[in-house]
Protein backbone atom coordinates (compact mmCIF):
# COMPACT_ATOMS: atom_id res chain seq x y z
CA UNK A 1 0.00 0.00 0.00
CA UNK A 2 2.60 2.44 0.76
CA UNK A 3 4.23 1.90 -2.73
CA UNK A 4 1.19 2.55 -4.55
CA UNK A 5 0.82 5.84 -2.60
CA UNK A 6 4.06 6.28 -3.26
CA UNK A 7 4.01 5.81 -7.20
CA UNK A 8 0.87 7.87 -6.69
CA UNK A 9 2.35 10.96 -5.17
CA UNK A 10 5.56 10.71 -8.13
CA UNK A 11 3.33 10.27 -10.58
CA UNK A 12 1.35 13.35 -9.54
CA UNK A 13 4.93 15.54 -9.37
CA UNK A 14 4.49 17.45 -13.31
CA UNK A 15 8.82 16.77 -13.00
CA UNK A 16 7.94 12.57 -13.40
CA UNK A 17 5.38 12.95 -15.65
CA UNK A 18 7.38 15.13 -18.03
CA UNK A 19 9.67 12.43 -18.23
CA UNK A 20 7.49 9.70 -19.05
CA UNK A 21 5.16 11.70 -20.61
CA UNK A 22 8.18 12.72 -23.36
CA UNK A 23 9.45 9.10 -23.54
CA UNK A 24 5.65 7.28 -24.15
CA UNK A 25 4.29 9.92 -25.92
CA UNK A 26 5.76 9.65 -29.59
CA UNK A 27 5.09 6.29 -29.49
CA UNK A 28 1.76 6.05 -28.56
CA UNK A 29 0.96 9.02 -31.28
CA UNK A 30 2.89 6.80 -33.74
CA UNK A 31 0.82 3.82 -33.09
CA UNK A 32 -2.25 5.81 -33.35
CA UNK A 33 -1.68 7.09 -36.53
CA UNK A 34 -0.53 3.59 -38.04
CA UNK A 35 -3.59 2.07 -36.60
CA UNK A 36 -5.93 4.88 -38.12
CA UNK A 37 -4.51 4.54 -41.49
CA UNK A 38 -4.32 0.83 -41.63
CA UNK A 39 -8.01 0.47 -40.25
CA UNK A 40 -9.93 3.61 -42.42
CA UNK A 41 -7.74 1.74 -45.51
CA UNK A 42 -9.64 -1.32 -44.39
CA UNK A 43 -12.71 -0.44 -43.53
CA UNK A 44 -12.98 2.10 -46.57
CA UNK A 45 -11.39 -0.12 -49.46
CA UNK A 46 -11.68 -3.67 -48.12
CA UNK A 47 -14.60 -4.73 -45.91
CA UNK A 48 -17.59 -5.89 -47.72
CA UNK A 49 -20.49 -3.19 -48.00
CA UNK A 50 -23.80 -3.46 -46.17
CA UNK A 51 -26.77 -5.60 -46.81
CA UNK A 52 -29.07 -2.58 -46.73
CA UNK A 53 -26.96 0.73 -46.19
CA UNK A 54 -24.57 -0.34 -49.60
CA UNK A 55 -21.19 1.71 -48.54
CA UNK A 56 -22.70 4.39 -46.69
CA UNK A 57 -22.56 2.53 -43.48
CA UNK A 58 -17.88 2.68 -44.10
CA UNK A 59 -18.38 6.31 -42.09
CA UNK A 60 -19.16 4.12 -39.23
CA UNK A 61 -15.29 3.80 -38.87
CA UNK A 62 -15.03 7.40 -37.80
CA UNK A 63 -18.09 8.05 -36.72
CA UNK A 64 -18.21 5.30 -33.94
CA UNK A 65 -14.33 5.98 -32.52
CA UNK A 66 -14.85 9.63 -32.42
CA UNK A 67 -18.25 9.10 -30.62
CA UNK A 68 -16.52 6.48 -27.94
CA UNK A 69 -13.77 8.88 -27.34
CA UNK A 70 -15.95 12.00 -27.09
CA UNK A 71 -17.60 9.93 -24.24
CA UNK A 72 -13.99 8.50 -23.15
CA UNK A 73 -12.11 11.75 -23.10
CA UNK A 74 -14.80 13.08 -20.89
CA UNK A 75 -14.80 10.16 -18.41
CA UNK A 76 -10.99 11.11 -17.92
CA UNK A 77 -11.82 14.89 -17.36
CA UNK A 78 -14.36 14.23 -14.74
CA UNK A 79 -11.81 11.47 -13.20
CA UNK A 80 -9.13 14.13 -13.09
CA UNK A 81 -11.41 16.92 -11.77
CA UNK A 82 -12.28 14.67 -9.00
CA UNK A 83 -8.74 14.11 -8.57
CA UNK A 84 -8.05 17.75 -8.63
CA UNK A 85 -10.63 18.75 -6.20
CA UNK A 86 -9.58 16.14 -3.37
CA UNK A 87 -5.85 15.43 -3.59
CA UNK A 88 -5.32 18.92 -5.14
CA UNK A 89 -2.75 17.52 -7.49
CA UNK A 90 -1.79 20.28 -9.89
CA UNK A 91 -0.89 17.93 -12.73
CA UNK A 92 -4.75 17.03 -12.94
CA UNK A 93 -5.94 20.06 -13.86
CA UNK A 94 -2.88 20.25 -16.40
CA UNK A 95 -4.37 16.99 -18.12
CA UNK A 96 -7.81 18.65 -18.69
CA UNK A 97 -6.73 21.84 -20.05
CA UNK A 98 -4.17 19.86 -22.19
CA UNK A 99 -7.55 17.19 -22.94
CA UNK A 100 -10.71 19.05 -23.53
CA UNK A 101 -9.60 20.50 -27.09
CA UNK A 102 -8.96 17.01 -28.06
CA UNK A 103 -12.56 15.75 -26.61
CA UNK A 104 -14.30 18.79 -28.04
CA UNK A 105 -12.94 17.59 -31.94
CA UNK A 106 -14.46 14.06 -31.13
CA UNK A 107 -17.64 14.93 -29.99
CA UNK A 108 -17.76 17.77 -33.15
CA UNK A 109 -15.91 15.14 -35.75
CA UNK A 110 -18.64 12.50 -34.08
CA UNK A 111 -21.74 15.11 -35.05
CA UNK A 112 -20.39 15.95 -38.35
CA UNK A 113 -19.92 12.74 -39.47
CA UNK A 114 -23.49 10.92 -37.78
CA UNK A 115 -25.05 14.16 -39.77
CA UNK A 116 -23.16 12.86 -42.92
CA UNK A 117 -24.36 9.31 -42.41
CA UNK A 118 -27.89 10.46 -41.98
CA UNK A 119 -28.44 12.41 -44.75
CA UNK A 120 -28.58 8.99 -47.22
CA UNK A 121 -29.44 6.75 -44.55
CA UNK A 122 -32.60 8.39 -42.77
CA UNK A 123 -32.85 11.20 -45.22
CA UNK A 124 -32.36 13.98 -42.96
CA UNK A 125 -29.33 15.87 -41.54
CA UNK A 126 -30.59 15.98 -38.28
CA UNK A 127 -33.23 15.16 -35.53
CA UNK A 128 -33.65 16.33 -32.33
CA UNK A 129 -33.97 12.68 -30.83
CA UNK A 130 -32.20 11.81 -27.37
CA UNK A 131 -29.22 10.35 -28.65
CA UNK A 132 -28.32 13.22 -31.09
CA UNK A 133 -29.48 15.52 -28.82
CA UNK A 134 -27.04 14.62 -25.70
CA UNK A 135 -24.37 14.17 -27.81
CA UNK A 136 -24.85 18.31 -28.71
CA UNK A 137 -25.33 18.76 -25.10
CA UNK A 138 -21.79 16.92 -24.48
CA UNK A 139 -20.20 19.10 -27.20
CA UNK A 140 -21.69 22.18 -25.31
CA UNK A 141 -20.01 21.00 -22.24
CA UNK A 142 -16.80 20.95 -23.68
CA UNK A 143 -17.38 24.62 -25.05
CA UNK A 144 -17.98 25.47 -21.04
CA UNK A 145 -15.21 23.56 -20.18
CA UNK A 146 -12.93 25.55 -22.18
CA UNK A 147 -14.34 29.05 -22.12
CA UNK A 148 -14.63 28.84 -18.59
CA UNK A 149 -10.89 28.45 -18.07
CA UNK A 150 -10.56 31.28 -19.98
CA UNK A 151 -13.34 33.16 -18.12
CA UNK A 152 -11.32 32.88 -14.71
CA UNK A 153 -8.18 34.79 -14.72
CA UNK A 154 -6.61 33.40 -11.82
CA UNK A 155 -5.16 29.54 -12.15
CA UNK A 156 -6.02 27.85 -9.12
CA UNK A 157 -9.88 29.21 -9.17
CA UNK A 158 -10.54 28.52 -12.81
CA UNK A 159 -9.24 25.19 -12.44
CA UNK A 160 -11.18 24.19 -9.17
CA UNK A 161 -14.16 25.85 -11.21
CA UNK A 162 -13.39 23.78 -14.84
CA UNK A 163 -13.23 20.46 -12.15
CA UNK A 164 -16.19 21.14 -10.72
CA UNK A 165 -17.98 21.60 -13.86
CA UNK A 166 -15.86 18.19 -15.38
CA UNK A 167 -17.24 16.03 -12.61
CA UNK A 168 -20.73 17.35 -13.24
CA UNK A 169 -20.70 16.96 -16.15
CA UNK A 170 -20.23 13.46 -16.38
CA UNK A 171 -23.92 13.01 -15.65
CA UNK A 172 -24.42 13.83 -19.44
CA UNK A 173 -22.41 10.41 -20.38
CA UNK A 174 -24.40 7.53 -19.47
CA UNK A 175 -27.42 10.01 -21.08
CA UNK A 176 -26.01 8.83 -23.93
CA UNK A 177 -24.85 5.68 -23.51
CA UNK A 178 -28.41 4.46 -22.69
CA UNK A 179 -30.75 7.41 -24.53
CA UNK A 180 -31.57 4.66 -27.20
CA UNK A 181 -32.63 2.49 -24.79
CA UNK A 182 -34.46 4.20 -22.56
CA UNK A 183 -36.40 6.38 -25.45
CA UNK A 184 -37.81 5.87 -28.51
CA UNK A 185 -35.05 7.39 -30.78
CA UNK A 186 -34.58 7.79 -34.67
CA UNK A 187 -30.48 6.56 -33.85
CA UNK A 188 -30.37 2.51 -33.53
CA UNK A 189 -29.25 1.22 -30.38
CA UNK A 190 -25.66 -0.56 -29.66
CA UNK A 191 -24.30 -2.74 -31.94
CA UNK A 192 -21.80 -4.12 -29.81
CA UNK A 193 -22.97 -5.32 -26.47
CA UNK A 194 -21.03 -6.76 -23.20
CA UNK A 195 -23.62 -9.93 -23.04
CA UNK A 196 -24.60 -10.10 -26.34
CA UNK A 197 -22.30 -11.59 -29.66
CA UNK A 198 -21.66 -8.39 -32.06
CA UNK A 199 -24.77 -7.68 -34.97
CA UNK A 200 -22.01 -7.45 -37.51
CA UNK A 201 -19.61 -10.12 -39.15
CA UNK A 202 -15.88 -10.17 -38.44
CA UNK A 203 -14.75 -8.92 -41.50
CA UNK A 204 -16.97 -5.60 -41.01
CA UNK A 205 -16.05 -5.60 -37.20
CA UNK A 206 -12.34 -5.77 -37.00
CA UNK A 207 -11.58 -2.75 -38.44
CA UNK A 208 -13.89 -0.72 -36.59
CA UNK A 209 -12.01 -2.45 -33.66
CA UNK A 210 -8.38 -1.48 -35.08
CA UNK A 211 -10.02 2.27 -35.63
CA UNK A 212 -11.05 2.48 -32.01
CA UNK A 213 -7.98 0.85 -30.45
CA UNK A 214 -5.98 3.61 -33.02
CA UNK A 215 -8.01 6.62 -31.82
CA UNK A 216 -7.52 5.45 -27.78
CA UNK A 217 -3.73 5.32 -28.87
CA UNK A 218 -3.48 8.89 -30.73
CA UNK A 219 -5.54 10.33 -27.60
CA UNK A 220 -3.18 9.18 -25.20
CA UNK A 221 -0.16 10.18 -27.36
CA UNK A 222 -1.69 13.73 -27.84
CA UNK A 223 -2.43 14.32 -24.31
CA UNK A 224 1.57 13.49 -23.49
CA UNK A 225 2.18 16.18 -25.81
CA UNK A 226 -0.23 18.63 -24.43
CA UNK A 227 0.15 18.00 -21.14
CA UNK A 228 4.30 18.31 -21.43
CA UNK A 229 3.62 21.54 -22.78
CA UNK A 230 1.24 22.83 -20.38
CA UNK A 231 3.99 21.80 -17.98
CA UNK A 232 6.84 23.52 -19.32
CA UNK A 233 5.18 26.34 -19.49
CA UNK A 234 3.35 26.77 -15.70
CA UNK A 235 7.03 25.56 -14.05
CA UNK A 236 8.93 27.74 -16.12
CA UNK A 237 10.15 29.33 -13.19
CA UNK A 238 11.24 26.27 -11.52
CA UNK A 239 15.00 24.86 -11.54
CA UNK A 240 14.55 22.02 -12.97
CA UNK A 241 12.67 23.59 -16.39
CA UNK A 242 15.23 26.45 -16.54
CA UNK A 243 17.56 23.43 -16.56
CA UNK A 244 16.16 21.60 -19.13
CA UNK A 245 15.35 24.89 -21.04
CA UNK A 246 19.62 25.52 -21.00
CA UNK A 247 20.58 21.90 -22.11
CA UNK A 248 18.13 21.97 -25.01
CA UNK A 249 19.75 25.65 -26.12
CA UNK A 250 23.14 24.91 -25.62
CA UNK B 1 -6.95 9.18 3.29
CA UNK B 2 -6.81 12.08 5.86
CA UNK B 3 -9.87 13.41 7.28
CA UNK B 4 -9.38 16.81 4.88
CA UNK B 5 -9.30 15.19 1.98
CA UNK B 6 -11.90 12.39 2.90
CA UNK B 7 -14.44 15.23 4.01
CA UNK B 8 -13.81 16.93 0.28
CA UNK B 9 -14.04 13.96 -1.30
CA UNK B 10 -17.26 13.46 0.31
CA UNK B 11 -18.78 17.13 -0.76
CA UNK B 12 -17.95 16.10 -4.25
CA UNK B 13 -19.95 12.71 -4.54
CA UNK B 14 -22.76 14.71 -2.86
CA UNK B 15 -22.53 17.00 -5.95
CA UNK B 16 -22.48 14.43 -8.05
CA UNK B 17 -25.43 12.37 -6.41
CA UNK B 18 -27.45 15.76 -6.12
CA UNK B 19 -27.56 16.73 -9.81
CA UNK B 20 -27.27 12.73 -10.95
CA UNK B 21 -30.78 12.64 -9.18
CA UNK B 22 -32.11 15.98 -10.16
CA UNK B 23 -31.25 15.55 -13.51
CA UNK B 24 -32.94 11.46 -13.17
CA UNK B 25 -35.93 13.47 -11.79
CA UNK B 26 -36.37 16.02 -14.48
CA UNK B 27 -35.85 13.47 -17.39
CA UNK B 28 -38.25 10.93 -15.84
CA UNK B 29 -40.78 14.25 -15.76
CA UNK B 30 -40.09 14.76 -19.68
CA UNK B 31 -40.02 11.18 -20.15
CA UNK B 32 -43.05 11.72 -22.66
CA UNK B 33 -41.71 14.87 -24.45
CA UNK B 34 -38.47 13.38 -24.65
CA UNK B 35 -39.45 10.33 -27.27
CA UNK B 36 -39.15 11.30 -30.45
CA UNK B 37 -42.22 9.53 -32.00
CA UNK B 38 -45.31 7.93 -30.85
CA UNK B 39 -45.05 3.82 -31.53
CA UNK B 40 -48.56 2.29 -33.38
CA UNK B 41 -49.87 0.99 -30.16
CA UNK B 42 -49.98 4.26 -28.89
CA UNK B 43 -51.62 5.75 -31.91
CA UNK B 44 -53.75 2.75 -31.63
CA UNK B 45 -54.99 3.43 -28.08
CA UNK B 46 -55.55 7.19 -28.79
CA UNK B 47 -52.84 8.43 -26.64
CA UNK B 48 -51.17 10.56 -29.86
CA UNK B 49 -53.55 13.83 -30.27
CA UNK B 50 -55.38 14.03 -33.45
CA UNK B 51 -55.16 17.28 -35.92
CA UNK B 52 -51.59 18.41 -34.59
CA UNK B 53 -48.30 18.07 -36.00
CA UNK B 54 -46.38 14.70 -34.60
CA UNK B 55 -43.75 11.91 -35.33
CA UNK B 56 -45.43 8.13 -35.89
CA UNK B 57 -42.74 5.03 -36.02
CA UNK B 58 -42.69 1.60 -36.72
CA UNK B 59 -42.38 -1.27 -39.33
CA UNK B 60 -43.17 -0.77 -42.64
CA UNK B 61 -45.76 -3.71 -42.90
CA UNK B 62 -44.52 -6.59 -45.58
CA UNK B 63 -47.26 -5.76 -48.46
CA UNK B 64 -48.90 -2.90 -47.77
CA UNK B 65 -46.88 -0.46 -49.68
CA UNK B 66 -49.54 0.80 -52.86
CA UNK B 67 -48.17 3.36 -55.18
CA UNK B 68 -49.96 4.89 -56.97
CA UNK B 69 -49.40 4.62 -60.76
CA UNK B 70 -49.37 8.22 -61.93
CA UNK B 71 -47.72 10.12 -59.59
CA UNK B 72 -44.93 10.23 -55.67
CA UNK B 73 -48.43 9.55 -53.76
CA UNK B 74 -48.34 5.89 -51.67
CA UNK B 75 -50.07 4.08 -48.65
CA UNK B 76 -48.48 1.92 -46.71
CA UNK B 77 -49.15 0.11 -42.88
CA UNK B 78 -46.67 1.36 -40.35
CA UNK B 79 -46.85 -2.01 -37.34
CA UNK B 80 -45.37 -2.87 -34.07
CA UNK B 81 -45.58 -6.38 -35.49
CA UNK B 82 -47.37 -7.07 -32.62
CA UNK B 83 -51.16 -6.38 -33.60
CA UNK B 84 -51.06 -2.45 -33.90
CA UNK B 85 -51.13 -0.98 -37.47
CA UNK B 86 -51.67 2.70 -38.24
CA UNK B 87 -52.48 3.29 -42.38
CA UNK B 88 -50.59 6.12 -43.93
CA UNK B 89 -50.68 8.51 -46.90
CA UNK B 90 -48.00 10.06 -48.48
CA UNK B 91 -47.10 12.03 -51.19
CA UNK B 92 -43.27 12.89 -51.91
CA UNK B 93 -39.93 11.22 -52.23
CA UNK B 94 -39.34 8.40 -49.68
CA UNK B 95 -35.58 7.87 -48.53
CA UNK B 96 -33.78 4.94 -50.30
CA UNK B 97 -33.45 2.83 -47.13
CA UNK B 98 -37.69 2.33 -47.49
CA UNK B 99 -38.84 -0.65 -47.79
CA UNK B 100 -41.25 -3.17 -46.67
CA UNK B 101 -39.89 -4.81 -43.02
CA UNK B 102 -37.69 -1.65 -42.67
CA UNK B 103 -38.38 0.75 -39.43
CA UNK B 104 -39.54 4.22 -40.86
CA UNK B 105 -40.44 7.83 -39.07
CA UNK B 106 -42.93 9.85 -40.61
CA UNK B 107 -43.85 13.25 -39.74
CA UNK B 108 -47.61 14.69 -40.31
CA UNK B 109 -50.87 14.83 -38.73
CA UNK B 110 -53.25 11.85 -37.77
CA UNK B 111 -56.36 12.65 -38.91
CA UNK B 112 -59.85 11.72 -37.11
CA UNK B 113 -60.36 8.44 -39.30
CA UNK B 114 -56.89 7.22 -37.74
CA UNK B 115 -54.87 7.67 -41.08
CA UNK B 116 -51.93 9.27 -40.38
CA UNK B 117 -50.98 11.84 -43.68
CA UNK B 118 -47.25 12.30 -43.56
CA UNK B 119 -45.30 15.29 -44.64
CA UNK B 120 -41.86 13.67 -44.20
CA UNK B 121 -40.73 10.41 -44.15
CA UNK B 122 -37.41 9.10 -42.87
CA UNK B 123 -35.44 6.05 -42.82
CA UNK B 124 -35.11 4.07 -39.63
CA UNK B 125 -31.90 1.47 -40.12
CA UNK B 126 -31.05 -1.13 -37.28
CA UNK B 127 -28.40 -2.37 -35.39
CA UNK B 128 -27.50 -5.30 -37.87
CA UNK B 129 -24.73 -4.88 -40.08
CA UNK B 130 -23.84 -7.54 -42.74
CA UNK B 131 -22.59 -8.09 -46.40
CA UNK B 132 -24.96 -8.50 -49.52
CA UNK B 133 -24.35 -12.08 -49.81
CA UNK B 134 -25.30 -12.42 -46.34
CA UNK B 135 -28.34 -10.26 -46.02
CA UNK B 136 -29.75 -12.00 -49.08
CA UNK B 137 -29.67 -15.44 -47.03
CA UNK B 138 -31.23 -13.79 -43.76
CA UNK B 139 -34.30 -11.69 -45.31
CA UNK B 140 -34.92 -10.73 -42.19
CA UNK B 141 -32.55 -10.60 -39.69
CA UNK B 142 -33.45 -10.61 -36.18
Amino acid sequence: MASLKEWWHRLGSPRTFYAIAQRAGPWFTGLGVAAIVVALTWGLAFAPPDYQQGNSFRIMYLHVPTAILAQSVYMMLGAAGLVLLVWRMKLADMVIVAAAPFGMSMTALALVTGAIWGKPTWGAWWVWDARTTSMLVQLFLYFGLIALRQAIPREETAGRACAILAVVGTVNIPIIKYSVDWWLTLHQPSTFTLTAAPSMPPEMYLPLLVSVLGFYALFAGLVFARTSNVILDRERSTAWVRALVREQTS
Amino acid sequence: MNPIRRNRLIAVLFLLAGVGVTTALVLTALNENINLFYPPDAIVAGEAPVGARIRAGGMVKEGSVEHADDRLAVRFVISDLAGADVPVVYEGMLPDLFREGQGVLCTGRLGADGVFVAEEVLAKHDENYMPPELGAMHKKPA
